[in-house]
């Protein structure tokens, strides 16, 4: 009995979940320069309302992600991408 | 000093081939007579706008690379402002990073030409 108490018995298996490690896209690849006029590179990092997607979900440094940012705002400024959109991808 | 810039401009469509060259040449000879230089032209021609600008869903873009003055901006800008032809535009300062990037891209397509 007093064997029982000692094990610690779960009603679920626990998941050990395998963190993938986020990195950031620019810094790997090396690019060093945002294209606004790329429109369909800018799309990555924005979710389908065309909002810009957070740098939790999307792993990239705060350097890039400014610059996406403000190039993602170019974009939206020459109309190339929308500033409110639905199913957009 | 000379800066390199990048200018992107909308046109309406309501205007003819012969009028969107005129336009663009307008701004073409104005970057050149004010001291500019111009370094690299695209013609990305008709394209679908994201949203309606001035209830109008498409639009001539146009770019235009040039070394110019930083003061020169300010008029082209002005030109652009009273343009009825012209419905949006961005002028934008090049880095060291854009100005390797839009070589590089310029000779990657020089070369699938070939």
């Amino acid at each position: 009995m007093s064997q029982a108490n000692n094990e610690i018995r779960y009603l679920n298996p626990p998941t050990v979940e395998v963190k993938k490690k986020k990195y950031c896209r620019f810094k790997k690849a090396g690019i060093k320069y945002v294209d606004y006029k790329d429109a369909e590179f800018l799309k990555r990092f924005l979710n389908e309302q065309g909002k810009i997607l957070p740098r939790r979900l999307t792993g990239t440094s705060l350097k890039f992600q400014k610059k996406v940012s403000q190039a993602v705002k170019r974009a939206r400024h020459l109309a190339l991408l929308p500033y409110v959109t639905d199913l957009l991808k | 000093m000379l800066k390199q810039y990048e200018t992107v401009f909308i046109a309406t469509p309501v205007l003819s081939d012969v009028q969107i060259k005129e336009a663009v040449k307008k701004y073409r000879d104005f970057i050149t007579e004010n001291g500019g230089e111009i370094v690299h032209e695209e013609d990305w021609g008709l394209k679908k706008l994201a949203y309606p600008i001035q209830k109008k869903t498409t639009g001539f873009y146009h770019l235009i690379e040039f070394k110019a003055e930083s003061t020169l901006i300010q008029k082209l800008e002005i030109q652009y402002r009273r343009d009825e032809r012209i419905i949006r535009f961005l002028t934008f300062a090049m880095d060291k990073h854009s100005v390797a990037y839009a070589e590089k891209k310029r000779a990657n397509s020089s070369e699938n030409k070939n």
